[in-house]
C-alpha cells in the first residue's frame, strides 16, 4: 500500500468533500426551511466560478476575483429570489422544479452569451501554485490546503453563526417548523432573501475554488448538483451539521472507491473481472450508499429535530 | 355485561418529558356512545392517533374485540373495523363527494389491483357510497367536487366516510368542530340516529351535543383519565366540575 | 355548426386533428419524398408514450419521479447491447428491456417511495444518474460516445421495421393502446386509490389502503411503459447513448407533462408536440427575427418559456382548451337563454 498515494487520495477525498459541503449546506437551508427545491443552485456554482475567473483575468489577481466575485454571485442570487424564487413558495414542488429547471438554462446560456463557449482558465499566483512536502515522500499541493483550509473556515463560520447567533437560531427553527417562525413575528420574506443569497455565495465560492483546477466552463453545475442531493439526502434536509458529515463521506468514498476499488476488487475477483467491473460500480458507488442509507434511515443521518 | 370492544390499558406517551398519554385506561363497550371531554391540551387528539394508529404508544395496550392493535399501521385498523373522523375535515379535495366516500367503501372490499373498470360505474362501490351519504343528508351534493362544500358539508362527509365502510366502532374527533347552531343540531340528529346501531367513542367540546348523546363519558385532564360515568354521574362529579366544568352552578 | 353535431367541443376537435395530423404523416413524407416530418413526428410520438408513462405517476399520483428518462436509457440500451452481440432478434430484446425495466422500477420504487416530497424527487434522480454513470464507465459499449445499433429488431416475419413507415405505425398505434390503457387505469379502482393517495395520503391510510403497495405498482406500471417506449427510442434512432438518460431528459419529461396538462389524458401528446416544435424552431425564428446566430442562445428564450408557463399557465394546454371550452358554452347558454 502506496502511503503517499493513500494520503494524496485522503487529501483528494477531503477536498471534494469541503466542496461539497459548501455546495450542500446553502441547499440544505433552502430546502429545509423554504421547503423550495433549487435546481439552479448548480448554476450559481457556476455562475461564481464564471465572475472569479473573468475578474482575475481582468485585474490579475486570483484574490482580487475571488473577493469581488463572492459579492457579485450574492447579487445574482438575490436577483434570482426576488424575481423568481419568491413568487414560487406557496405553490407545489412541481412548480419549483420546473421553473428552477428553466434557470438553469437561462443561466446556462447567458453565461454562453457572455463569456462564450470555451471555459476559462483560472490562474494561480505564484504563492498558490507549488508543493509541500511536510512529511518525507509526501507532496502535497498548496493549494489543495488552501480549499481545505477555507473550507473548514467557512464550516467553522457557519456553525458558529447557526448555533451562537440570532440569525442561526431563526434558521434551526425554521429547518425544524417553519410555520413556527412566521408565528413567532420573523420577517420571513427577509430571511428566505438572506438564506438564499447566503446559498449563493457559498455555492459560488465553491465554483470558485475548484475554477483554477478544472476551468470554469459552461454546465459544470449540472453534474455536481446530482452528488449535491445525494449528500443533501444522506445527511438529511435541513441539517447543516448532516450536510457536513454527509459531504465528507461521498468526498471520501467517492475518491477512494475511484482509486482502490479495482485492488480490493483483485482480492477476490480475477485481474480482467476487477478491471472491467471496478469503473462502474465505483462510479455508482455513493449511490448504493444512498440507498443502503435511505433504506434504513429514509429521513436521513441527521434531521432536523420535527421532520 | 356488555361486550368490551374496545380496552385501552396503561397508554403512555411522552414527548420530551412532558406526558400527553398518561397512563389511560378506558374501555369501549359495545353499542354504547362513549364520549371523551377534556380541555383543551388534555390530550384527546394525541388519544385518538394512537388509537387509530397514527401515532404509536410508548407504553401499554389497545385491544379491539380481544386482540391486540397497539401497534398496527393504521391502514390495517382500518380494515379490522376501526374507522375515524377527523377534527380538521381529511378529505380528497379534488375529487368529488361520491368518489370519497366510494373509496371508503372500495377499501372495505378486497384488494383494488383492478385496473380496467371504471369504479364511479361501479354499483357495488356507488349504492353503499350513496346509502351513507343519506344517512348524513349529503345525497344531493353527491356529484360535487369536495372543495366547493361548505363547512358543515365537509364535516357531514367526514362522517359519511367513516359511516361507509361499515365500522364495527367509530372514532370520532369533534365532528362538530366549527358548526353553528343549526348545523350542529343536524349532526347530533344525524348522530342520534346511529344510537345503538354503531359503538362510538366521541370526542367533542360541545356540551349540549356530549350530553344529549353520551351514554358514558370519560374526562381526561393533563393526559389522564379523571372519571368514568354515566352523564348523571358526570356532571355530579366534583372533580370534574372543578377542572373542566367550572365551580359554578351547571 | 360542424361540431355541435359530434358535440365534441374545441379540446375535442384539437385532439382528433392532432391524431389525423399524426396519422397522414407517412403519407405526407412519401409524397414529398422528405423524411424529415416522418422524423420530427416519430420522436414526438415515442416521447409521448414516455410521458404519458410518466402521466400515469406524476399526474395521478403526484410522483414527482425526476429519473423516468432511465427507463428510455434502459429500452433502448436493451436493444442496442443485444445489436452489439448481434442478437438483432426482438424475442431477446423486448423482453430484456420490458423485464428490466420492470425490475428497476421495483428496486428503486422500492427504496424511493418511502420517502416523500424533496427527498423522492432527488432519490429518483439520484438512481437514474447511477446507472447513467454506470453505463458511461463500461468502454465496451461506447461509454459516453454511445452506441450505433446495426439493424432494427426482428420481429420474426411479423412486420419489417427496417421500413420506416412500419415502424412508424409501430409507434403511432403504440401510443394510442397505451393512452387508452392508461385511461381505463386513472378511471379503475386502482385510479382511484392511486389519485386519493396523491390528494391526502393520510386520509388513504386511515380508510385502509397500504397506499405504499399501490404507488409501488403504479410506479412499477410507468416504468414498464416507457422502457417499451425505449425500445422504439432506439430501433428509431438506431444510435443510443448514455445521454438520453441524464437527469435534464428526465427534466423536459416533467415539462411535457406539465405543459399538456398535468392528469389529462392528451396532455402529454400536447406538451411533447409542444415541446418538440419549440425545439426545433425555436432557434431558426431567433435567427430570423433578431439576427444570424442568435438561434445558438435559443435555450435562454425556452428556460424564459419554461420559467413564464410555470408561472401563470395554469392546467397547461389541456386547462386552456378547457376554459376555452366553458367560454363557449356559456356564451351558448347567454344566447340561448
Amino acid at each position: 500500500m502506496d502511503l503517499t498515494l493513500l494520503i494524496a487520495q485522503l487529501l483528494n477525498g477531503l477536498q471534494l468533500g469541503i466542496l461539497l459541503f459548501l455546495l450542500a449546506s446553502g441547499l440544505t437551508l433552502i430546502f429545509g426551511i423554504m421547503d423550495f427545491v433549487n435546481l439552479a443552485h448548480g448554476s450559481l456554482y457556476m455562475v461564481g466560478a464564471f465572475f472569479c475567473a473573468a475578474i482575475t483575468q481582468l485585474t490579475g489577481s486570483f484574490v482580487i476575483g475571488v473577493v469581488l466575485a463572492l459579492p457579485a454571485t450574492g447579487l445574482v442570487g438575490l436577483a434570482v429570489e426576488l424575481i423568481v424564487v419568491r413568487q414560487l413558495y406557496q405553490r407545489d414542488h412541481l412548480d419549483h422544479v420546473l421553473a428552477t429547471f428553466g434557470l438553469i438554462l437561462v443561466l446556462d446560456t447567458a453565461a454562453h452569451m457572455i463569456w462564450g463557449p470555451d471555459g476559462i482558465v483560472v490562474p494561480l499566483p505564484d504563492w498558490l501554485e507549488g508543493r509541500v512536502e511536510p512529511f518525507e515522500g509526501v507532496v502535497i499541493p498548496v493549494y489543495r490546503l488552501a480549499i481545505i483550509s477555507v473550507g473548514l473556515g467557512v464550516a467553522a463560520g457557519l456553525y458558529g453563526i447557526v448555533t451562537k447567533t440570532r440569525l442561526g437560531m431563526r434558521i434551526r427553527a425554521g429547518a425544524s417548523n417553519r410555520n413556527m417562525i412566521g408565528a413567532l413575528g420573523v420577517d420571513i420574506n427577509l430571511l428566505f432573501t438572506l438564506v438564499f443569497a447566503m446559498g449563493a455565495v457559498l455555492a459560488g465560492l465553491a465554483g470558485m475554488m475548484i475554477a483554477p483546477i478544472t476551468e470554469a466552463s459552461i454546465g459544470m453545475g449540472n453534474s455536481i448538483i446530482i452528488v449535491t442531493f445525494v449528500v443533501i439526502v444522506i445527511g438529511g434536509i435541513g441539517s447543516i451539521k448532516g450536510a457536513f458529515v454527509a459531504a465528507l463521506i461521498v468526498g471520501l468514498i467517492d475518491t477512494m472507491g475511484r482509486s482502490y476499488l479495482d485492488d480490493l476488487f483483485k482480492i477476490f475477483m480475477t485481474d480482467q473481472n476487477a478491471e472491467t467491473s471496478a469503473p462502474a460500480i465505483s462510479a455508482m458507488l455513493i449511490y448504493i450508499l444512498m440507498a443502503v442509507i435511505l433504506a434504513a434511515r429514509p429521513q436521513g443521518l441527521f434531521p432536523p429535530k420535527g421532520r | 355485561m356488555a361486550e368490551v370492544l374496545l380496552k385501552v390499558s396503561d397508554l403512555y406517551k411522552s414527548y420530551g418529558g412532558v406526558a400527553a398519554t398518561d397512563h389511560i385506561n378506558l374501555e369501549i363497550l359495545r353499542g354504547e356512545i362513549h364520549a371523551v371531554i377534556g380541555p383543551n391540551g388534555a390530550g384527546k387528539t394525541t388519544l385518538i392517533s394512537q388509537l387509530a394508529g397514527e401515532q404509536m404508544p410508548d407504553g401499554g395496550r389497545v385491544e379491539f374485540q380481544g386482540h391486540e392493535i397497539t401497534h398496527l399501521p393504521a391502514h390495517t385498523r382500518a380494515m379490522q373495523g376501526l374507522a375515524r373522523s377527523f377534527q380538521i375535515t381529511s378529505i380528497v379535495h379534488d375529487l368529488r363527494v361520491i368518489d370519497n366516500v366510494a373509496l371508503s367503501v372500495q377499501a372495505q372490499i378486497g384488494h383494488s389491483f383492478h385496473f380496467w373498470k371504471p369504479a364511479r360505474a361501479d354499483i357495488a362501490l356507488t349504492e353503499p357510497a350513496m346509502e351513507a351519504l343519506r344517512r348524513v343528508g349529503l345525497e344531493d351534493r353527491a356529484a360535487e367536487v369536495s372543495r366547493n362544500l361548505s363547512h358543515g358539508e365537509h364535516r357531514q362527509l367526514e362522517i359519511a366516510m367513516a359511516l361507509a365502510a361499515n365500522p364495527t366502532l367509530l372514532l370520532l374527533d369533534e365532528p362538530m368542530a366549527g358548526m353553528g347552531t343549526e348545523e350542529s343540531a343536524r349532526m347530533v340528529e344525524i348522530l342520534s340516529s346511529l344510537k345503538g346501531e354503531k359503538t362510538m367513542l366521541l370526542i367533542e367540546h360541545d356540551m349540549d351535543a356530549v350530553f344529549a348523546l353520551a351514554d358514558r363519558i370519560s374526562v381526561l385532564v393533563y393526559g389522564r383519565v379523571i372519571a368514568t360515568g354515566t352523564p348523571e354521574e358526570i356532571k355530579g362529579n366534583d372533580e370534574v366540575r372543578k377542572a373542566y366544568l367550572g365551580d359554578e352552578d351547571s | 355548426m360542424f361540431d355541435q353535431l359530434t358535440g365534441l367541443g374545441i379540446k375535442g376537435w384539437f385532439t382528433v386533428l392532432t391524431l389525423i395530423a399524426l396519422a397522414l404523416v407517412p403519407a405526407y413524407a412519401s409524397y414529398t419524398d422528405n423524411a424529415f416530418y416522418l422524423d420530427i413526428a416519430m420522436r414526438l410520438i415515442i416521447l409521448a408514450m414516455a410521458a404519458v408513462s410518466l402521466n400515469l405517476i406524476l399526474g395521478n399520483g403526484g410522483m414527482i419521479s425526476f429519473g423516468h428518462a432511465g427507463y428510455l436509457g434502459i429500452g433502448s440500451y436493451a436493444v442496442g447491447i443485444p445489436a452489439y452481440y448481434e442478437f438483432y432478434e426482438g424475442i431477446y430484446q423486448i423482453p430484456l428491456a420490458i423485464g428490466l425495466s420492470a425490475l428497476f422500477a421495483l428496486i428503486t420504487g422500492f427504496i424511493c417511495l418511502r420517502t416523500k416530497g424533496v427527498n423522492f424527487i432527488m432519490i429518483t434522480m439520484a438512481f437514474t444518474q447511477m446507472i447513467f454513470f454506470a453505463i458511461v464507465s463500461i468502454e465496451e459499449y461506447g461509454g459516453d460516445d454511445g452506441l450505433v445499433i446495426e439493424a432494427r429488431s426482428e420481429l420474426g416475419g411479423l412486420m419489417d421495421i427496417e421500413d420506416d413507415t412500419t415502424l412508424y405505425f409501430v409507434c403511432f398505434i403504440s401510443l394510442l393502446a397505451v393512452i387508452y390503457l392508461v385511461h381505463r387505469m386513472v378511471n379503475s379502482r386502482f385510479g382511484m386509490v392511486i389519485k386519493g393517495a396523491k390528494g391526502n395520503e393520510r386520509r388513504m391510510q386511515s380508510l385502509g389502503f397500504n397506499t405504499f403497495k399501490y404507488q409501488l405498482a403504479a410506479y412499477v406500471i410507468a416504468g414498464t411503459i416507457c422502457g417499451y417506449a425505449g425500445i422504439l427510442l432506439g430501433n428509431f434512432t438506431g444510435f443510443i447513448s448514455p445521454e438520453m438518460m441524464d437527469w435534464t431528459r428526465s427534466g423536459e419529461l416533467i415539462f411535457m407533462v406539465v405543459l399538456g396538462g398535468t392528469g389529462s389524458l392528451f396532455g402529454p401528446l400536447f406538451g411533447a408536440g409542444a415541446f418538440i416544435l419549440l425545439e426545433e424552431y425555436l432557434s431558426p425564428l431567433l435567427d430570423f427575427v433578431l439576427f444570424k446566430g442568435a438561434g445558438t442562445y435559443w435555450q435562454f428564450l425556452f428556460g424564459l418559456i419554461l420559467i413564464l408557463v410555470v408561472l401563470f399557465v395554469k392546467g397547461g394546454i389541456t386547462g386552456l382548451l378547457e376554459r376555452l371550452d366553458e367560454l363557449r358554452n356559456r356564451r351558448k347558454e347567454n344566447l340561448d337563454g
